[in-house]
């Protein structure tokens, strides 16, 4: 049978499973659009091409299937670059077909040709340049199954407008394990004897940590985890990455530490004498100042990913392998070990978080709503396994404190790249993906801006999402910032609350809007925005400004120099 | 697949250099990935050769030689296997590599100077590939060592001197010292 390369193209999308795209079509990519018609593959119209990738991110980080995007080439390309960066950090696997000029134009600086294989190269597992008509399917099987397996990660594949308008017999792609990749061998059962090395440091440890990274959800991981943690009895702390990976109601569960981290977090890890990281990278976020990080503490690092051991911390045993399969086999190897006695290291524990919760002061009578009181109003009337999804900022570090996330794949937010404006899209995403679950996006009012013109895509495309902006009318984590480290000298931070009216925006884009003011307010604009599922609702929070986000390590600093709520300071 | 990254070398020994004998797929943008690997992650290149493995023609070889300064061995390894088109690396310390390099130089030099420079080269081992009637083109393969000598005694003795050096080769020993 003689298809077209298009064709070819979306029936290989179709092999791999594929039930959705994201994007945007323009010169270069249009013959693959027509076939799109005919497919079984939903496509979801963005209004900008950022947002096809947040949202095929979004709909990852929820399902644990790779995201797809599709964008023209020139600047439908270069708009991608945000997304593809922000997968590259958080491991995110996401698959990205840009349109590329024919090839025999490649080079001549045809309208709208730019290198974009070239300018992705370092931010992606892999990418292709698709040259003959007779590789798509194998270049697509063969950049899915990069995407989805070892480390997680973006990868794109160019496709030259001549390509998709060959013909060419259509042939089933290949397997996975037919595909001929001679350097990439992913290594994912641990070696039996550092497993073995690592679980005898777990047992004899008396201030152990277990310290968990995202590698651990990525790796569906988080069964394996609750039988390490409760087989060993050793906390656990969950990154920014990891929230949810450990039930925070769990007695073991010390919740998250690094920059903004709660105090026992931070402090069990300093104090700790064995650190045991499952897919984590010891980010800089985590560790603070480097050299005085964990001073006493051996360390067991498992990774997927080879150069991640010795990369910051020099492991003490050092494991490559799949966070899931290497933490059941820890875990089958403490089961034969009596664990040392570690009365006194929980008793300091419980010390710490009795001493030293996370806090804030309620609003009184005519103050602005306070965040803080906004995220957990909108947890405690909230289905339980909603899905929250924030930007980058204040409020995103205030999500991820002040919700206690029970279950995997509850929490979804730009870590590593920390991409402003990554709330709206990723929620859309994650609700494409979970349709039939409550989706909160959790934005700022600077963060909101950038990506704002989604909402008409979640709209048009029939996606309920919600949004909540936490409205100070700064850039708020900029604005604190200034005010700590830089004298009170705000310098561009001000966005002024009322432009644009973000209710009469929301119901221009089809959304409802809502505008709370006061904290009695507060939950029955919850429980209306719950209550509505034919359209997105958008709830503009008004908050004060002055609000900091506590604990706080300054950056460069040691994390036993953490700062906590001005209440919790000596002499307060 | 992968030779074990030798580590913390640096502690014990004072090496400058480390040699990577890489096996990449013959792909379109394979130097390219690995030029900006090591420019994106801070690591300098000393040098870097380049040519089709013999054993199979859809490989090239690599021989980079690395400033041990710049980073860890072991992370340069790890980065450099990250990359889908590597397929092997072997990781060297100098002593552990039998290094070759080659040198081509073209000197300016007359009829009277020629004599000199004939008996330059015949002591070297190196030989005339050109000449015209003021220039002599001389080629040098050998040790490093022996080409920096080369060339450091070229450039000393003459006053116009161009030279271009491929970069090292290399390929581990067959009796490394223990």
């Amino acid at each position: 049978m003689k298809i077209t390369g298009a064709q070819s193209l979306i029936k290989s999308l179709e092999a791999q499973g594929v039930e959705v795209i994201f994007g945007l079509p323009g010169g270069a990519i249009l013959p693959v659009y027509d076939p799109i018609i005919d497919s079984t593959i939903r496509h979801i119209l963005v209004r900008h091409e950022q947002g096809a990738g947040h949202m095929a991110e979004g709909y990852a980080q929820a399902t644990g299937r790779p995201g797809v995007a599709m964008v023209t080439s020139g600047p439908g390309a270069t708009n991608i670059v945000t997304p593809i960066s922000n997968a590259y950090m958080d491991s995110i696997p996401l698959v990205v077909i840009t349109g590329q000029v024919p090839t025999g134009a490649i080079g001549t600086d045809a309208f709208q040709e730019c290198d974009i294989t070239g300018i992705t190269q370092g931010i992606t597992k892999h990418n292709w340049l698709i040259t003959d008509v007779e590789d798509i399917p194998t270049v697509i099987a063969e950049a899915f199954y990069v995407a989805t397996t070892g480390r997680p990660g973006p990868v794109l594949v160019d496709f030259p407008k001549d390509i998709a308008q060959t013909e060419v017999e259509w042939v089933e792609p290949p397997t996975f394990d037919e595909l001929d990749l001679p350097g990439y061998h992913p290594q994912l059962d641990g070696d039996p004897a550092l497993v073995e090395a690592a679980a005898a440091l777990m047992a004899e440890a008396l201030q152990p940590v277990l310290y968990v990274g995202g590698g651990i959800l990525k790796a569906r991981g988080a069964e394996a985890l609750l039988a390490l943690a409760e087989t060993t009895g050793i906390p656990v702390v969950t990154t920014l990455m990891a929230r949810g990976a450990f039930p925070d109601s769990h007695e073991l569960c010390l919740g998250m530490p690094g920059m903004h981290g709660n105090y026992t977090a931070i402090t069990a890890m300093q104090e700790a004498d064995l650190l045991v990281s499952l897919g984590a990278r010891f980010d800089d976020r985590v560790t603070g100042r480097l050299d005085a990080f964990a001073p006493k503490a051996k360390i067991v690092h498992v990774d997927i990913d080879p150069a991640e051991l010795n990369k910051v911390r020099r492991a003490d045993v050092g494991i490559v392998g799949d966070a899931r399969r290497v933490t059941e086999a820890l875990a089958a190897a403490s089961r034969t070990k009596a664990q040392a006695d570690r009365s006194a290291w929980s008793a300091t524990l419980s010390g710490w978080q009795e001493r030293y919760p996370l806090t804030f002061e309620p609003a009184e009578e005519g103050q602005a709503l306070k965040p803080q009181a906004v995220i957990e109003a909108l947890a405690a009337h909230s289905p339980a396994d909603t899905i929250v999804v924030a930007g980058v900022g204040q409020h995103q570090m205030w999500a991820a404190q002040h919700w206690s996330y029970e279950t995997p794949y509850t929490w979804i937010n730009s870590g590593g790249a920390g991409t402003m404006g990554f709330a709206v899209p990723g929620a859309i995403g994650a609700k494409v993906g979970e349709p039939s679950r409550t989706v909160w996006g959790i934005d700022g009012d600077g963060c909101f801006q950038m990506t704002a013109q989604e909402l008409v895509t979640a709209r048009v495309e029939g996606i309920p999402v919600k949004i909540a902006i936490l409205n100070n009318s700064y850039l708020g984590m900029v604005r604190q910032w200034q005010e700590m480290f830089y004298e009170e000298r705000y310098s561009e931070v001000y966005l002024t609350p009322d432009l644009p009216n973000f209710v009469m925006l929301a119901e221009a884009m089809g959304c409802v809007g809502i505008r709370v003011d006061r904290p009695e307010d507060v939950v029955p604009a919850i429980e209306r925005a719950n209550a509505i599922n034919d359209r997105p609702v958008v709830i503009d929070f008004r908050t004060d400004a002055s609000e900091k986000v506590f604990p706080m390590v300054p950056a460069g600093a040691s994390n036993s120099d953490v700062v906590v709520h001005p209440t919790q300071r000596e002499g307060a | 697949m992968m030779a074990e990254p030798f580590s913390g070398t640096t502690e014990h020994t004072p090496v400058t250099h480390h040699i990577l004998s890489v096996l990449v797929e013959n792909k379109a943008g394979v130097l390219s990935r690995i030029a900006g690997l090591f420019s994106r992650r801070g690591f300098n290149i000393f040098s870097l050769a380049v040519a089709p493995a013999a054993e199979d023609e859809r490989f090239s070889r690599l021989t980079i030689v690395v400033d041990a300064e710049s980073a860890p061995i072991a992370q340069v390894v790890g980065q450099l296997n990250k990359l889908i088109n590597v397929v092997e690396i072997r990781a060297m310390r100098p002593e552990e590599a039998a290094e070759r390099e080659l040198l081509l130089a073209t000197v300016a030099v007359g009829e009277a100077g020629r004599g000199g420079l004939l008996h330059h080269v015949a002591h070297a081992g190196a030989s005339i590939v050109d000449f015209s009637d003021d220039s002599v083109t001389v080629s040098l393969a050998g040790t490093p060592a022996a080409v920096d000598a080369f060339e450091r005694h070229l450039e000393a003795s003459y006053a116009s001197v161009e030279v271009q050096r491929t970069g090292r080769v290399a390929l581990p020993r067959l009796n490394p010292p223990a």
